[in-house]
């Protein structure tokens, strides 16, 4: 039997997942004031390898994170390459646009390869009872596993060069460049980090629910809300948001219709960015 | 005589730090105030609190007998305030000409199309843009931008320009034809407050001097008597160049 | 007045005669309703164009004054019996109406977040409607063939609709151009450049961005209301279809941003593309990925679009062709 307190466990587990898929996002955001709206995309991509390395080559679904990890971060700095690094300076409007753009494109393969089936990844995991509760084990795992990158992110940004680096290309672009730090690089990198947040928590995602081609929709609303609830930039913030944000819904489910979720987010997400246009816990402050 | 515009009290805080803290002056008609400080004196805050661009915490702000404190920019510049910035901020891919239009447009003058094209090409021939009015605003020199900057300003029909660091990065030339510039923009009539890096400049335009340092009025007065005053002298200690260039106006 | 002395003016009224004049004498109902979908797709893009091209603010759920103003026709025409000559029109005005309410609120987002949350109004609106029964909830509402009664039978009814349609298109193209040379123009114009500057000049622009906002919504509505009168038969996911702002985004987008001529001509190449992508059999399913392509190859190449290419190398023309 579930109750409230189950309820509102469960969501912060997968609330932790949305904080994940944020920190991609809010990360790019931070360092180069892009919105990326190929998110969802990668996303679903990263759903859809976990699918194939399970299904196609039968390897154990969380072997597969790192895997995904890389090939996202790689995948990232192409995007960066062929979408992204022309429109920097540009006018905002126009780099929407192109990532607009590609991410047509990356839905437009999938559902020319995957159609709008839905799809599922099996795990089985031992869940944790507590008392008459029990806590799905790919609820834990997921949590646990995200934890541990969100830990790794933050001593790569705060005791590694490379993070101290993107850092400051995130708070001074111009000072960053005076002062020796190969911007251009900076930012590929950090495209690819986002990218690859984005895909391992598809991967996670995927360990939990079934997807479909045009999921990415949904979960990029969803990051979204995470960030503004978090502070544009702020990749701790984006982990709290997330949790937030697992603890409303987990909150609403009993409630409301499945298909109102969405609306009340959107609704959410304008609301609190007409209110704090800048997140409610801002990392920039220029 | 009211001024023409009052600053009462003003204080803006960042996070934090004290931007501009208890600040009052006036600017009276058709004069030139000068608004000189160390970097990082709060000179630019000031104008983005006259202008709209910020709300003060504290403080307000009257112009023509209006009380304009918490007013969105383009209200501001309904009553008679123009702007030129000090990182300019031209419509990129519109000509001069049109960039002028739109001030004449929506400044106080409020003109029609036609009349605001007319005003604008007066403007830009007042600040020898004439040969460059088709030419697309992202496409003109430096100092052109700044002329620019001044020529929009300046098609509004304004009754006080606020010149923000105008004279920056241009050569002696360019300086010079700038200053004469000035000059004629208050030969018309309409007062002006500067903000300037340029010593010489800024203490040969102006009729008064008002000296920021940490947000706050360390001075006011005639160019002369602030130049000889000790604590302005010691608040531009950690600028020695300005500093340098203070000691010499000193002794003019 | 002035206009008429214009070039442009003519080019325009060429074009809506063409639209008028050649299905009417080749007598082919084919091709009527090609050219329809043309109309409607040029009338949803010059409007578009209003706030992508000329404000310079994204907005991914246009579609949302299409689909609605279809609902407040048909729900007007079939349930309280209003002839099409008042629904149509009432159907614009109230979706503007709303248009110019929700957008005082969300055009205080600026860039993504005000291009999100038109995505937001979109589905918002869809998942409404869904749930409303008065309009047919998620089944829609089907219309008895007697609404074509007062129009002279269904055969009649169709060519009055398409000539309504072609009209609506004419009167977009002409709206956006008088909006492009008037001071309300320059003012969307000046806020596109650069909005604070914008501000600081003068530009009153939360009132000018809510109005380009509503404006932008009038003939879409009126259209989409004459638009689903004629198929008898309106559905949520039809109405309100993020695809079709898609589309008229990347029609903008090809044809030129901020160019009148460029929303006909985008149209036209879209339209011809689209029908080459759907009777081959290699890129049927690839009709999204094809618009994604070129999307992106026209913002990183060629921003201007075509329309922006011609004037740059030909700048006499920008007179004739805006």
């Amino acid at each position: 039997m579930i109750g409230i307190f189950a309820s509102l466990v469960d969501g912060v587990l997968i609330g932790s997942v949305y904080g994940l898929a944020a920190m991609g996002l809010t990360l790019i955001w931070g360092v180069m004031d892009v919105v990326n709206l190929t998110h969802g995309s990668v996303i679903v991509a990263g759903m859809f390898a976990l699918y194939l390395l399970t299904s196609a080559f039968g390897i154990s679904p969380y072997l597969a994170l790192l895997p995904i990890f890389i090939a996202g971060f790689l995948f990232g700095i192409a995007l960066y390459w062929i979408a992204v690094h022309r429109m920097i300076g540009r006018p905002p409007l126009m780099i929407l646009l192109s990532t607009f753009s590609v991410n047509l494109v990356l839905v437009g393969i999938g559902t020319a390869l995957w159609g709008t089936v839905l799809f599922n990844v099996p795990v089985t995991l031992p869940g944790l009872n507590v008392e008459r509760y029990t806590f799905p084990g790919t609820h834990i795992l997921a949590a646990v596993l995200t934890a541990v990158m969100a830990i790794c992110l933050y001593l790569f940004l705060y005791r590694t060069r490379l993070g101290k680096a993107l850092r400051a290309v995130a708070s001074n672009r111009e000072a960053a460049e005076l002062s020796g730090i190969p911007t251009t690089r900076m930012l590929s990198v950090s495209f690819g980090l986002g990218v690859a947040l984005a895909g391992v928590s598809g991967m996670l995602i995927a360990t939990l629910f079934p997807f479909t081609v045009l999921a990415g929709d949904a979960y990029q609303l969803k990051s979204f809300v995470v960030v503004v609830l978090g502070g544009l930039g702020n990749p701790a913030g984006a982990l709290v948001g997330g949790i937030a944000l697992g603890l409303i819904e987990g909150l609403a489910a009993p409630f409301m219709p499945v298909s109102w979720t969405l609306i009340i987010e959107f609704a959410l997400f304008v609301v609190v960015l007409i209110m704090f246009p800048r997140g409610i816990f801002a990392f920039r402050r220029s | 005589m009211t001024p023409l515009l009052e600053l009462v009290d003003l204080t803006k805080s960042f996070g934090g730090v004290k931007a501009v803290s208890g600040l009052s002056f006036a600017v009276n008609e058709r004069e030139i105030l000068g608004l000189i400080g160390p970097n990082g004196a709060g000179k630019s805050t000031v104008f983005n609190l006259i202008s709209g661009v910020f709300r003060p915490d504290r403080g307000r702000v009257r112009f023509r007998g209006i009380d304009i404190t918490n007013q969105p920019p383009y209200r501001v510049a309904r009553h008679g305030l123009a702007r030129a910035h000090q990182i300019v901020q031209p419509l990129p891919l519109m000509s001069v000409l049109e960039n002028c239009m739109v001030g004449a447009c929506f400044g106080q003058e409020n003109l029609s199309l036609a009349r605001a094209r007319e005003a604008a090409r007066e403007s830009a021939v007042f600040v020898g843009l004439e040969e460059r009015l088709a030419t697309p605003a992202a496409q003109l020199t430096i100092a052109g931008k700044k002329r620019l900057e001044l020529a929009r300003a300046l098609a509004a029909g304004p009754v006080l320009m606020l010149l923000d660091e105008v004279l920056a990065g241009l050569n002696p030339t360019e300086v010079e034809r700038m200053t004469d510039v000035i000059r004629r923009i208050r030969g018309r009539g309409i007062a002006i407050l500067i903000i300037e890096h340029l010593m010489q400049a800024i203490m040969g335009l102006s009729d008064r001097i008002v000296v920021l340092n940490a947000g706050q009025k360390l001075a006011e007065g005639v160019p002369e008597a602030v130049a000889n005053d000790p604590a302005v002298i010691v608040a531009y200690l950690g600028d020695p160049a300005a500093a340098e260039a203070l000691h010499r106006e000193a002794r003019t | 007045m002035t206009m008429l002395r214009r070039p442009f003016f003519w080019i325009i009224a060429l074009v809506i005669a063409a639209f008028v004049v050649a299905p009417v004498v080749e007598n082919d109902v084919s091709m009527r309703e090609s050219l329809l979908l043309a109309a409607v797709y040029i009338t949803l893009a010059s409007n578009l164009n209003l706030m992508l091209g000329y404000a310079g603010y994204i907005n991914f759920g246009s579609i949302v004054f299409f689909g609605l103003g279809g609902y407040v026709c048909v729900y007007l025409i079939n349930t309280q019996a209003w002839p099409l000559a008042l629904a149509a029109p009432a159907a614009g005005i109230s979706v503007s109406l709303i248009a110019f309410v929700f957008g005082l609120g969300i055009l205080r987002l600026r860039g993504a977040y005000f291009a999100l949350a038109t995505i937001g109004v979109n589905e918002g609106v869809q998942a409404f409607v869904q749930n409303f029964s008065p309009w047919g909830g998620a089944s829609g509402l089907y219309l008895p063939v007697s609404i074509f009664q007062p129009l002279g039978g269904p055969m009649r009814a169709l060519w009055i609709v398409y000539f309504l349609l072609v009209g609506v298109m004419g009167l977009s193209l002409y709206l956006s151009y008088a909006i492009k040379v008037s001071k309300f123009g320059l003012g969307l114009a000046a806020i596109g450049q650069n909005e604070d500057a914008a501000a600081v000049l003068g530009v009153p622009t939360p009132r000018y961005k809510a109005l380009a906002y509503s404006v932008s919504a009038f003939l879409p509505a009126i259209s989409g209301g004459l638009y689903f009168f004629k198929s008898a038969f309106i559905q949520p996911t039809d109405a309100f279809d993020l695809g079709l702002s898609t589309e008229a985004m990347v029609i903008v987008m090809l044809g030129g941003q901020g160019t009148i001529t460029g929303a006909a001509i985008g149209a036209y190449l879209y339209e011809e593309l689209r029908g080459w992508l759907l009777t081959s059999d290699t890129f049927a399913n690839f009709q999204l990925v094809v618009s994604g392509a070129l999307l992106l190859i026209i913002v990183l190449f060629v921003p201007g679009g075509l329309m922006g290419w011609i004037h740059g190398r030909w700048p006499r023309l920008k007179r004739v062709f805006e």
